[in-house]
């Protein structure tokens, strides 16, 4: 009976680490920039392009900057999601409209509505590299000191919003 | 018989159209300093590409490979070292984006694991051989010799 045990002992801690590695997405890189100030940018805003909106104006509130682009398949499947989510006016969300057209990204919001307080246009995809974008879309969750605390990769689902999104900007509202 | 041949006849004018349509293009990008590009690609080739995981940044077509690859030449332009852009690209991406994880913490396990199961696994190897050894070696006791002879004997009268 004990000789067994020691191959059983190895099979479960196998097994064990292979159903956690099932779970886990390959897709879902962690990002290095959690918990770290969020990478400064300057960029137009995409309905008045002779402004510009820079991430430091937005210190002091506690904000979600959604990267998103009208030629994004899932950003389609997220946005109604969004839509909602501004209404019910519990979080500031911008919007980082990567490597788009304008007017593409315009007539896109205009069919689809605009959750966005701002959105910015990174036509060139510079600001995205900063912020290590590589899957559209992507949100995060920058607090009041312009430090990103969170990022969902992939589209928004209505669990994220109510079990990771929603607290943690609640949380980060009274600190 | 004419249908195959208007198939093979529009996969080929449809191959023509696509090497004609990307040869300008590579063309522009890697003629205009040779030196330079052998310099991107070296970085590049360095770099995982995010989308596509196992490709690097150097091979994959990718758009966010594309744009990485215009970076890594900016920055080479710049007199920026590959150790500063490959720096980069980890701030930005993590320790993921690196087809060699530079040795600390948190990827001491990456580095040291295979070897750590390898001596594990000779070690079990040599106790196992070990023991079978020594039950082979091992002098039969007289009551299994009895039993063994018994069997023995027995067998050509029970078949």
């Amino acid at each position: 009976m004990k000789r067994y045990l020691l191959p059983l002992l190895v099979f479960v801690l196998l097994a064990g680490f292979l159903a956690i590695g099932l779970k886990r997405d390959p897709r879902e890189v962690p990002s290095p920039l959690i918990n770290k100030p969020a990478p400064a940018f300057s960029l137009p805003q995409l309905d008045a392009p002779d402004q510009q909106v820079a991430a430091k104006d937005l210190l002091g509130q506690v904000w979600l900057l959604n990267v998103w682009a009208s030629w994004c398949v899932a950003c389609r499947q997220e946005h109604p999601l969004l839509v909602d989510l501004s209404r019910t006016g519990q979080v500031k969300l911008y919007g980082l409209n990567y490597k788009d057209k304008p007017d593409d990204a315009l007539g896109w919001l205009q069919k689809f509505g605009n959750p966005y307080l701002k959105s910015m246009s990174d036509t060139e995809g510079l600001v995205g590299i900063d912020y290590g974008v590589y899957g559209v879309p992507e949100t995060f969750v920058i607090d009041k000191q312009g430090v990103i605390r969170y990022k969902q990769i992939g589209p928004v689902t209505p669990e994220a919003i109510r079990d990771t999104l929603l607290p943690l900007v609640a949380q980060l509202e009274k600190s | 018989m004419t249908r195959s041949w208007l198939i093979a006849l529009l996969l080929a004018s449809a191959a023509w159209g696509v090497s004609a349509a990307s040869a300008p293009h590579e063309a522009t990008t890697s003629a205009a300093d040779p030196v330079l590009e052998a310099r991107v690609m070296k970085v590049a080739e360095e770099l995982r590409c995010l989308v596509c995981q196992n490709e690097t940044i150097a091979a994959s077509h990718a758009d966010l490979a594309v744009d990485l690859r215009k970076q890594i030449r900016t920055k080479l332009r710049e007199g920026q070292s590959e150790r500063q852009i490959l720096d980069f690209m980890v701030e930005r991406y993590g320790d993921f984006v690196l087809y060699r994880p530079a040795l600390k913490a948190t990827t001491v396990l990456l580095w040291v694991g295979p070897f750590a199961l390898l001596i594990v696994a000779g070690f079990a190897l040599m106790r196992a051989i070990r023991g079978r050894q020594r039950q082979a070696s091992a002098p039969l006791s007289p009551t299994d010799a009895a039993r063994a002879r018994q069997l023995l004997d027995e067998t050509p009268s029970g078949s």
